[in-house]
């Protein structure tokens, strides 16, 4: 039996229809829009002005404080301006606008690069350079890596690699695991010294046994790095299902993976810590899975940040006429896009184009007491009763009953049979806890 | 018989003294003394508990009232000038006399002049929607037309109109208890004072984006212009972030500024209709 976590969980249709999709590379866009705020935390700070000109890899925007991270021109070019750009939630947010230069040769894909292996820095230099390359949480969450670093000695005893992806249609981290495993591997060696632990756990959804048996046959020799096969249920990408899976330990309430001795990171974030330790590239590219079941050339990319999501789609062929939805992320988690001009950052795993059909959310109806919300919840918690909770403006009520533990994966809203809006009402009673906590703490 | 009776009534009435003792001696011991005034005082307030004097309903602000040796600070909007004049003979204390203020709607983004470009599935609720994404049209400032407004509002002065999807304040039922700008996630919704015969003069948009941008969203959106600016003779208005606002402390209601929008964003209500030479003008722009 494999292993997995415990609670809840469900297993929707997988859809990995670009996991046979080698990784593509895109070719720099004219212009890019690099918006300040990619990570979690305190927005970087501009240090560009209009009409400078910048190379690839310069630092454009510098980190606001420890929670933070630099961000990195992805081209070379001209700023042709400071503007305000749509996010993904369709609000304007300050970016910085590079016209890329055509002539200039550091546009050009970079040639593939001799893996290297032998790692010559030590653990504070590690750190300092994972800070200083702008390296934040590729899975999604895009929490500045140098922050979880961070820690006491001996405080850590194992890192978890999470190339779960059980995110139905997403493909990234896995084609990233099949052409880059070596590096990879060297990548994790890097951050296992950085943090002065013996012992890292790859795991992976049996789903992708390809990935399974590559790093299987390449670990062979490289001591300490244990591969880990996982039933395939969705969330457990989430850091506390995985190491609850992995490894039995049970994060605590409000606590950090830190607290039982382990820091988890994505295999995206491992293989740009290569990529800066390595090679001195900052994180000026990731990975990104288009895909959708009516669009001509599903694929996977390499993608400058700051790219527009139009011009991602025009690479696999242009938007369907039948398009009701195009989601920044994945099915259950991703968030449906008002316009084609976002641009990619540094957390967009995929884009994900929906048909019609596919895209309506049902009615709301009355809750019918099944309880197959409280099955699902991976944090025991209760849906239908934080939702009611909310409604009634009963916030108090709903913080005792641990609503911010929620890890808003979306599997209650999923399995409802009366289609009912769980997760919205369960979001916005968070974000009202979370300025009740906040005011009761500075009183 | 005769005896069950009697000794019943003997028994039920010694109970009934003995109860009665101790019911007596518990009252007395554990008597709490309770100012007559704050029933007095409850007895003036309006009894809406709407929570619009910041307390949690009228018996809280009533022992407020009763308790605070300044009371100039506290005011029931909903009761007015009248109720706190009252409360003032009744405490002997002096109290602040506020104009009247009444909630006005700073966003006329209607389906026709601000089209909708894209579709809201979620809950029908302002809050909501606002903490997912930016409204179902291009501004991001502008009314989300959920009516958490209109759900927050315990005096049935507000509904939403069907036709232009935003909410309408009906003034004469408006408390101007504050609920209603409390609950509205963009604060579209101000309170502004009532002045002679509930003329009003402001600004009914709150879209900061440059002209262009804003004008593209919203047919009657705000474009920073300034040309009211320009003909205001009490400097009532500032422009800032593209976008003017009229201080209702300074604004003369003279309405020069608002034949001069060329966008239609500011609100008059009202006023008498225009002599012809003026009213020309109005239309042409509004109709834009």
């Amino acid at each position: 039996m494999l292993k997995t976590f415990p609670k809840g969980g469900i297993h929707p249709p997988e859809n990995k229809i670009t996991s046979g999709r080698p990784i593509r590379r895109l070719p720099a866009p004219k212009v890019v829009y690099v918006p300040i705020a990619q990570h979690i935390g305190i927005p970087a700070e501009i240090i560009v002005d209009r009409k400078d000109k910048v190379t690839v890899g310069q630092v454009i925007a510098r980190s606001g404080g420890f929670v933070s991270s630099n961000i990195h021109s992805p081209v070379a070019g001209t700023v042709t301006k400071l503007d305000m750009v749509v996010d993904t939630r369709g609000y304007k947010k300050q970016c910085i606008v590079i016209r890329t230069d055509p002539k200039d040769p550091a546009n050009e894909d970079l040639p593939e690069e001799m893996l290297k292996t032998e790692i010559a820095m030590a653990p504070e230099e590690i750190r300092q350079r994972i800070s200083d390359f702008g390296i934040v949480g590729l899975g999604g969450a895009t929490f500045p890596s140098h922050v979880k670093l961070s820690v006491k000695e001996d405080q850590i005893d194992c890192l978890v690699v999470n190339g779960v992806e059980c995110e139905p249609y997403l493909t990234a981290d896995h084609r990233l695991m099949l052409e880059k495993s070596q590096q990879i591997l060297v990548g994790i060696r890097i951050l296992m010294r950085a943090l002065g632990v013996t012992r890292a756990i790859i795991g992976i959804e049996n789903n992708k046994c390809d990935a399974i048996d590559l790093f299987r046959k390449e670990v062979a020799g490289n001591d300490g790095i244990q591969i880990a096969a996982l039933q395939v249920k969705y969330p457990q990408g989430g850091e506390k299902q995985l190491i609850r899976a992995l490894l039995g330990r049970e994060v605590p309430k409000n606590g950090l993976p830190m607290d039982v001795g382990v820091v988890v990171h994505n295999v995206g974030t491992v293989y740009a810590v290569y990529q800066a330790v390595q090679h001195n590239r900052p994180l000026t590219e990731r990975v990104v899975t288009v895909t959708g079941k009516s669009l001509q050339d599903p694929s996977n990319f390499w993608v400058r940040i700051g790219t527009p999501i139009s011009d991602l789609l025009e690479a696999v062929g242009g938007v369907p006429e039948n398009t009701r939805k195009i989601v920044s992320g994945g099915p259950m988690m991703g968030k449906a896009l008002k316009s084609t001009d976002v641009p990619v950052t540094k957390g967009t795993s995929g884009i994900l184009v929906i048909p019609e059909g596919e895209a309506s959310r049902g009615e709301p109806r009355n809750c019918i007491r099944c309880g197959e919300c409280v099955n699902v919840c991976p944090m025991g918690l209760e849906p239908h009763l934080l939702m009611n909770l909310t409604e009634k403006g009963m916030y108090e009520k709903a913080a005792q009953e641990d609503i911010l533990t929620c890890i808003e994966c979306g599997s209650c809203s999923y399995v409802c049979p009366s289609h009912r809006p769980l997760l919205d009402y369960i979001r916005f009673g968070k974000s009202i806890s979370r300025q009740l906590a906040t005011k009761t703490a500075q009183q | 018989m005769t005896d069950s009776i009697l000794n019943s009534i003997i028994l039920l009435g010694a109970l009934g003294v003995i109860a009665a003792l101790v019911l007596y001696v518990v009252s007395k011991k554990f008597h709490v003394y309770e100012d007559p005034l704050i029933a007095e005082v409850e007895e003036l307030l309006p009894a809406a508990n709407c929570a619009g004097c910041g307390f949690p309903g009228c018996r809280a602000f009533a022992e407020k009232l009763v308790a605070t040796e300044d009371i100039s600070e506290l005011f029931c909007p909903v009761g007015g000038n009248e109720v706190m004049k009252l409360v003032s003979e009744t405490l002997g204390k002096a109290v602040a006399e506020k104009d009247p203020t009444v909630a006005v709607i700073r966003c006329q983004g209607s389906c026709e002049v601000r089209p909708k470009t894209s579709e809201y599935q979620g809950p029908k609720s302002c809050a909501i929607s606002d903490l997912i994404y930016s409204g179902e049209t291009d501004c991001q400032y502008g009314c989300l037309g959920d009516g958490d407004c209109v759900a927050a509002c315990s005096f049935d002065a507000m509904y939403m109109d069907e036709a232009t999807g935003l909410p309408v304040v009906i003034t004469d039922k408006c408390t101007s208890c504050g609920m209603c700008v409390d609950a509205c996630p963009r604060n579209i919704i101000e309170m502004r004072p009532k002045k002679k015969r509930d003329l009003k003069i402001f600004v009914g948009c709150l879209n900061e984006e440059k002209g262009g941008l804003a004008k593209k969203a919203c047919s009657v959106a705000c474009i920073g212009c300034s040309k009211c600016l320009d003909v205001c003779p009490k400097d009532a208005i500032v422009i800032e972030n593209n976008l003017a606002y009229i201080d209702p402390a300074y604004c003369t209601l003279c309405r020069k500024c608002v034949p001069v929008c060329p966008t239609g964003s500011i609100i008059e209500t009202n006023f008498p209709p225009r002599k012809e030479k003026v009213a020309e003008p109005t239309k042409a722009e509004s109709d834009a």
